[in-house]
């Protein structure tokens, strides 16, 4: 059952064709990776996936319903309701402890719950770095607790923007043993990236270029 | 965590920028709340002076007329020693066109053992006069007595306490109403109780020059004219047949004193407008320079499910602490300098400087915060929008 479809999307600057006419669909419960040299798109789908923009053309359904026509404030519930984003630079909030940081998203998604905040820290193996600032972690434990971040409002989608583009090896593989655990656990998952390694660990790659879908790539080694 | 205190979090965190827009606020608070106090306080003034100054013309003896300010002496109650013979009332009085002449008797007490306080003392007749005892009737109901005095609002002194004049004690019988000159710092006394109270510094051998026995002498007479007749006419022919007197207009005076008043109001005026448009465009500057500083962390905050509407309000919610804060303390710091300072500041500007009513101070504290959190929410507005609506998607691929 598809959870999100983007059905002849484009999006247009000026002469400039960043998406031409791509459709893709993932399922409920996929791991998608999206892959592409730069200026084929990627950050551009990104944005609209993640209802950060809208197409100039062509319709985007996630779960059922389209959101290509959407107010800039429908756009931001459904944002707040539905996906988890993580961004290669973490985008945390800087004065907020990690803790904190978890916690300002539950503030904004419905109420803010400490000990569900911890837990989600936990999970990520960072419960006892709960009360440091941004500047206190590592680029790998920030991205964690944006990993955690994500999770905490239970989101139908985690979208994620080159997530390990900032991390040591070591890190990369915390990392996608998390989002390995998150698919098992039945989250859909679409990972931006430009690292094959990172894709090899999707079900399925898309590959962007000059705006449209050049291919797609089964793996057929995925492991749960 | 209480997410709702996120702007003070985000002020707390930033203390140099924070104080520094409270101390803006604090200047534009400050000026607003000292200036407009100010000003009532002088239109307070002279309100009350207008109101207790019912005389058209005003009689003095020729010779002090030269000496000193009149304007000072007249208006603003800084009487002094001097004397004229009390048969000039009735000369006065028989000038045509005027309708009701009252005479006062002035003298002054010594920082000295024989007077417990170093005040001036100003007589006046209970029957005839038109010029003090409207002013004492709103505070002193009945009729004062020989001997009994009443004081001004600055004189201290208890109610129903005596204090002593040239060895005679005198009872305090009332506090009067403050007038916010220095009339306030004068002690009031029937006519008689004066002329008792000169001939007995007089018996303690101080020579206060008298020109004849003190029970025919008064020091001003206050004159007011019948309804069509001119107070200029009266007053001319006063100074052209009554010998050494000087009989001067109070319009003249008091345009002088509402000439000075309008002076003020104007000066103050364009200080408040002055620094108004300083501190509101040093907020916006600052608040443009934040507006770049913020916009990864507001960015983020709209990746988490923030509103546009919730980011702006945070900020205005931010200026509004700032304002209020800084608002509170200026108007905080204008009551220290203005109230306990009001005797200097009407000695600095020789206008009559009356306090407002205390419903009308907090008036003005309200409205100065209203206005200062106004200015602030304005001032931030364009950065407040502009933080609400970032492009989130081009902010955060920003390195």
């Amino acid at each position: 059952m598809s959870l999100l479809e983007l059905k002849d999307i484009s999006k247009i600057y000026g002469e400039l064709k960043a998406l031409d006419n791509v459709s893709i669909h993932v399922d409920k419960g996929e791991w998608v990776a999206i892959m592409g040299p730069s200026g084929s798109g990627k950050s551009t789908m990104m944005n609209i996936i993640g209802c950060m923009d809208k197409p100039s053309k062509g319709q985007v359904f996630l779960d059922g319903v389209d959101i290509s026509k959407e107010s800039s404030r429908k756009l931001t519930e459904i944002r707040r309701d539905k996906i988890g984003l993580i961004f290669q630079q973490f985008h945390m909030v800087n004065y907020l402890t990690a803790v904190e940081n978890i916690m300002v998203s539950q503030y904004y998604h419905s109420l803010p719950d400490e000990e569900e905040a911890l837990e989600a820290l936990g999970r990520v193996g960072l419960r006892d770095r709960a009360k440091h600032l941004p500047s206190q972690l590592s680029g790998g434990e920030q991205q964690r607790v944006c990993v955690a971040r994500a999770l905490i409002n239970h989101p139908e989608l985690i979208l994620a923007d080159e997530p390990t583009g900032n991390l040591d090896e070591a890190n990369e593989n915390i990392v996608l043993d998390l989002f390995r655990q998150l698919h098992r656990e039945g989250t859909t998952l679409i990972v931006v990236t430009h690292d094959p390694e990172v894709a090899e660990a999707a079900q399925r790659t898309i590959v962007l270029e000059h705006g449209r879908v050049a291919r797609e790539i089964i793996n057929e080694n995925f492991q749960e | 965590m209480d997410f709702r205190k996120l702007p003070i979090r985000n002020l707390v965190r930033r203390p140099g920028r924070t104080a520094t827009l409270v101390l803006l606020v604090l200047l534009l608070s400050f000026t607003m709340f000292g200036g407009a106090l100010t000003l009532l306080s002088i239109r307070g003034g002279t309100k009350s002076l207008e109101g207790r100054l019912g005389a058209d013309v005003i009689v003095v003896p020729s010779e002090m007329a030269s000496k000193v300010n009149l304007d000072n002496v007249l208006l603003m109650g800084t009487t002094g020693s001097y004397y004229m013979k009390a048969d000039i009332l009735d000369q006065i009085r028989a000038v045509e066109g005027v309708e009701k002449a009252s005479a006062q008797l002035f003298m002054a007490s010594l920082r000295a053992s024989c007077c417990s306080v170093a005040v001036q003392v100003i007589g006046f007749d209970p029957e005839e006069d038109f010029t003090v005892q409207p002013w004492i009737t709103r505070s002193f109901k009945r009729g004062l007595g020989d001997m009994e005095v009443l004081v001004g609002s600055r004189v201290s002194t208890e109610v129903g306490g005596n204090i002593r004049i040239y060895e005679k004690d005198c009872r305090v019988a009332g506090r009067l109403e403050s007038t916010g000159t220095q009339m306030d710092t004068a002690v009031y006394a029937t006519i008689d109780t004066v002329r008792t109270l000169i001939k007995a510094a007089e018996d303690l051998g101080h020579d206060l020059k008298l020109p004849g026995d003190p029970s025919e002498l008064v020091s001003a007479v206050y004159v007011k004219v019948s309804d069509g007749a001119s107070a200029d006419n009266a007053a001319g022919y006063i100074n052209g047949h009554i010998r050494r007197t000087e009989a001067i207009r109070t319009k003249n005076m008091l345009t002088d004193v509402s000439d000075s008043m309008a002076g003020v109001s104007f000066v103050m005026t364009i200080l408040i407008a002055a620094v108004w448009l300083l501190v509101f465009f040093l907020i916006l500057i600052a608040f443009l320079m934040i507006l770049r500083e913020r916009k990864k962390e507001f960015a983020s905050l709209r990746v988490l499910g923030a509103s546009s509407g919730m980011l702006s309000s945070m900020v205005f919610r931010e200026t509004a602490i700032i304002s209020f804060t800084g608002g509170l303390a200026g108007i905080a710091l204008a009551c220290l300098i203005v109230f306990p300072f009001s005797a200097l500041i009407e000695k600095m500007l020789d206008l009559p400087f009356l306090r407002p009513a205390a419903g009308t101070i907090a008036g003005l504290a309200v409205g100065t915060l209203v206005m200062c959190m106004i200015t602030g929410i304005i001032a931030s507005a364009w950065s407040a929008y502009k933080l609400g609506h970032v492009d989130v998607s081009m902010i955060l691929r920003e390195e």
